[in-house]
């Protein structure tokens, strides 16, 4: 027994000895960030580890926000060399970047993402503007019969689409959509119900009198169970669709891409525009109006540190990745236009600093 | 006669056993006791129901994850882009890795489907099969050197998309525009089935290799492996950590407001969100120690700081419920306060503190929110080799995978729930045996 004790005290101290030592250097890329560029980034990282001498590089999906935040902390093999953002970087996230030492950051756009409101397919069809989506999901909504603006606002008082536009069916408005800490949020809220709030002549006074009002009205969605924040897994947000055919989600255009068979996008109209459903050309042409760009940042300081960081973004942009047959496209990646392909491939070979001004 | 006669007849007083009074109060015991047994019953009922209803989902889903369809398609290895098999066999494969697979992978398929002409149709003719397909052919030709300039029949990997038509997950009577596997797609496979090429074959892969972005490539190995290497380290660390606690607590502590207020403090952690543990191991093993990230051995001590309360709750209970007189005896007998802990207290307590430790371990397998935190949470495709190396666990992996887009990860995903409730069954059957060696009757 007193043997097995001992044993077992050498074990623990062996391996808290282990643990004060193992400060080696890992020399695998490490990538942080969006969920949503996530399944894209691993895919590269798998052809790149397959195809080049380098070592398979780690991916991490930490949210756009929570990897940015690694990325910026500081510089050294603890800290990650790629971030993906469904979203460009903040000038407030590139100060404390260069706060932390990170001051060389290359940016790399490598695609597009569109964000798709889908049912299932036995549900009623519908079509939306974005003005629908404003009035259905934002907290307050300019009071029925007026253009909005600070005085005219209530409480969102919508239950069925229905008393939005009486040409929308009677169904109660359920939607299922990711949390306030997503990106895919961030970038709903600021081109759905934003745009849906700017049909408003009252609103956009608003905003040259007071743009923080207009920017916390105009961005607010509802809390009063209408909204559902299903978490960070679209999958779920799919499920549950399927299993309640009077709910609608809002997730990624690469979820659809591989459900089309039990899914139905509804087409969304901007203000005055046409109706268009999410598909891959809109979505490549802009024409789809929740659209959005995913972005890759690098950190000069780690190329020639970490190897092969630079052959790893050029793998992003190369012809058999996002090409007209890539393997990106796949996925659901929307790719870039040949002209745009060049140019993050330049600042890629020139390793451009981002400058934000 | 009163109310208060009914229910409570006075000591003295002869009961009639035979009354009707009585005889209502009897049966009433009875149906009662009945009512309770019969509503115990069905609590088991329904809590077997749920397991049966629970594992047989998983089981009906997940078994077809072990499964893979191929495809046979006769490959002809042309020696004009194949390297001399004369070579030296260490420069032969290494000329091999330098070969275009993908060229012969179309040729050969090209030249089952003459047909198809069009550059969008040959792509999607190649997508029929697997990327991983070009790797098998690679090991092929590396093994065996001498089908250089041949033609052979090869059982290839299909891609996730065929797979998941031959197993009757995708629906090809839909409309071509509702389903990813389009009409040509369906046409060249339903004609390879009807000359047999097509076949669904356990699949080891599933066993062997790491993570993959590709369903009908991925592994659980890596995750098994990491999974297995943490729990060495939480084991290891907490196991001694606790006992020692425990053991001091009990034996040797003085009882003063001290003490007190540590054991409140380790029963109210045992109840702390996981999450928190993962803060902890961040600020501390990662900041603060500067230990690698996505490594089992940050992942094991953070696991370990979550287990501790459990273990040192369950080890002290056990070392209470060894009798006093035992000590009193060792004591009497002139064993030191040491002696008696050790050669007399803990070996008794063994079977209960063991018991608690399987407990913190089944808890720190299933663990994923605290590994968050310090990056286990990873694409990670090699399988790790140490406790610094980067690596997943099986719930993370079990995570990642009911997230991807892929339709065919849904079978992987319980097939992936399968192999951890394999690894937690023999865990603790390990657990269960040691119990009983160290099992001794007085």
């Amino acid at each position: 027994m007193r043997n097995f004790v001992q044993k077992a005290l050498m074990g623990t101290a062996a391996i808290l000895l282990l643990g004060s030592l193992s400060v080696r250097a890992q020399d695998n890329i490490r990538v942080v960030g969006s969920s949503t560029v996530f399944p894209f980034s691993t895919a590269a990282a798998e052809e790149f580890g397959n195809s080049s001498p380098f070592k398979t590089p780690i991916v991490e999906a930490t949210g756009t926000g929570g990897g940015l935040k690694l990325f910026c902390a500081g510089i050294g093999t603890n800290f990650p060399d790629v971030v993906n953002a469904s979203r460009r970087i903040k000038r407030i996230e590139l100060d404390v970047c260069s706060n932390n030492g990170v001051e060389d950051v290359v940016e790399v756009k490598i695609g597009f993402d569109g964000i798709v409101l889908a049912a299932a397919k036995g549900a009623p069809a519908m079509r939306l503007r974005l003005r629908d989506l404003y009035l259905a999901l934002a907290a307050q909504v300019p009071a029925p019969g007026t253009d909005g603006g600070a005085n005219n606002m209530i409480e969102n008082p919508y239950k069925f689409w229905s008393d939005i536009d009486p040409s929308l069916p009677r169904i109660e408005i359920a939607v299922l959509g990711p949390p306030p800490t997503s990106g895919t949020r961030d970038a709903f809220n600021a081109i759905a119900i934003e745009g849906g709030c700017r049909s408003f002549e009252g609103m956009l006074a608003l905003e040259k009198e007071d743009p923080f009002r207009f920017l916390s009205l105009c961005r607010s969605v509802r809390e009063d169970g209408a909204y559902v924040a299903a978490g960070e897994n679209d999958n779920l947000i799919v499920q549950k669709i399927i299993g309640n055919e009077r709910a609608i989600g809002i997730f990624g255009y690469s979820f659809l891409s591989q459900n089309t068979d039990i899914l139905q996008a509804y087409p969304i109209s901007a203000q005055g525009g046409p109706y268009l459903a999410p598909t891959f050309d809109a979505i490549a042409e802009g024409s789809y109006p929740i659209s959005r760009s995913l972005f890759l940042y690098a950190k000069k300081a780690h190329i020639g540190v970490v190897p092969g960081i630079q052959e790893f973004i050029r793998e992003f942009i190369s012809e058999r990745a996002s090409g007209d047959f890539g393997y990106l496209l796949d996925r659901g990646l929307i790719p870039l236009s040949e002209d745009e392909r060049s140019a993050s491939l330049a600042s890629v070979n020139g390793l451009v600093s981002l400058e934000l001004n | 006669m009163n109310d208060n006669d009914e229910h409570m007849p006075p000591a003295m007083q002869q009961v009639d056993w035979a009354s009707p009074q009585m005889k209502a109060r009897l049966n009433r015991r009875y149906w009662m006791d009945r009512l309770f047994r019969g509503l115990g019953l069905s609590a088991v009922a329904a809590a077997t129901l749920f397991l049966i209803v629970l594992l047989g989902n998983i089981i009906q889903t997940g078994v077809s994850g072990f499964f893979q369809t191929s495809i046979e398609i006769d490959v002809s290895f042309d020696a004009s882009i194949l390297p001399d098999p004369a070579l030296p066999r260490s420069e032969f494969s290494q000329a091999v890795a330098q070969v275009n697979m993908q060229r012969i992978l179309r040729q050969a398929l090209l030249e089952k489907f003459p047909d198809v002409k069009a550059r969008g149709d040959v792509v999607r003719l190649t997508r029929l099969l697997s990327s991983g397909a070009r790797s098998q052919l690679r090991s092929l030709v590396v093994r065996s050197p001498n089908i250089v300039g041949t033609t052979i029949p090869v059982q290839l990997l299909a891609s996730d998309e065929v797979d998941q038509a031959v197993k009757g997950n995708i629906d090809v009577s839909l409309p071509e525009e509702n389903r990813k596997l389009k009409n040509k797609e369906v046409g060249w496979l339903s004609l390879l089935q009807s000359e047999n090429r097509v076949s669904l074959n356990f699949h080891p892969r599933f066993i062997t290799s790491g993570d993959s972005r590709e369903p009908e490539l991925v592994g659980v190995w890596g995750a098994v492996v990491g999974s297995a290497l943490t729990l060495l380290v939480t084991l290891l660390t907490a196991f001694p950590i606790g006992l020692a606690a425990a053991i001091y607590l009990e034996e040797f502590a003085p009882r003063n407001r001290l003490t007190t207020i540590i054991e409140i403090n380790i029963n109210n952690l045992a109840a702390v969100p996981s999450i928190v543990f993962g803060l902890l191991g961040l600020a501390f093993f990662l900041g603060a120690v500067g230990m690698a990230r996505s490594a089992p051995l940050v992942g094991g001590l953070t696991l370990a700081l979550l287990s501790l309360p459990t273990i040192i709750i369950s080890a002290r209970a056990a070392i209470t419920a060894v009798p006093q007189s035992i000590r009193d005896a060792a004591r009497g007998l002139g064993a030191s306060p040491m002696q008696v802990a050790f050669h007399h207290v803990v070996p008794q307590a063994m079977p209960g503190i063991l018991t608690g430790t399987i407990i913190g371990m089944s808890r720190a397998l299933g663990e994923s929110a605290p590994l968050l935190m310090i990056g286990m949470v990873a694409f990670i495709v090699d399988v790790p080799t140490g406790i610094d190396d980067p690596a997943t666990v099986l719930p993370v992996q079990i995570f990642l995978w009911a997230d991807s887009p892929e339709r065919a990860f849904i079978e992987k995903t319980s097939a992936a729930i399968m192999v951890l409730l394999f690894f937690l069954i023999s865990m603790n059957g390990i657990a269960i045996w040691l119990r009983q060696k160290f099992e001794r009757n007085w």
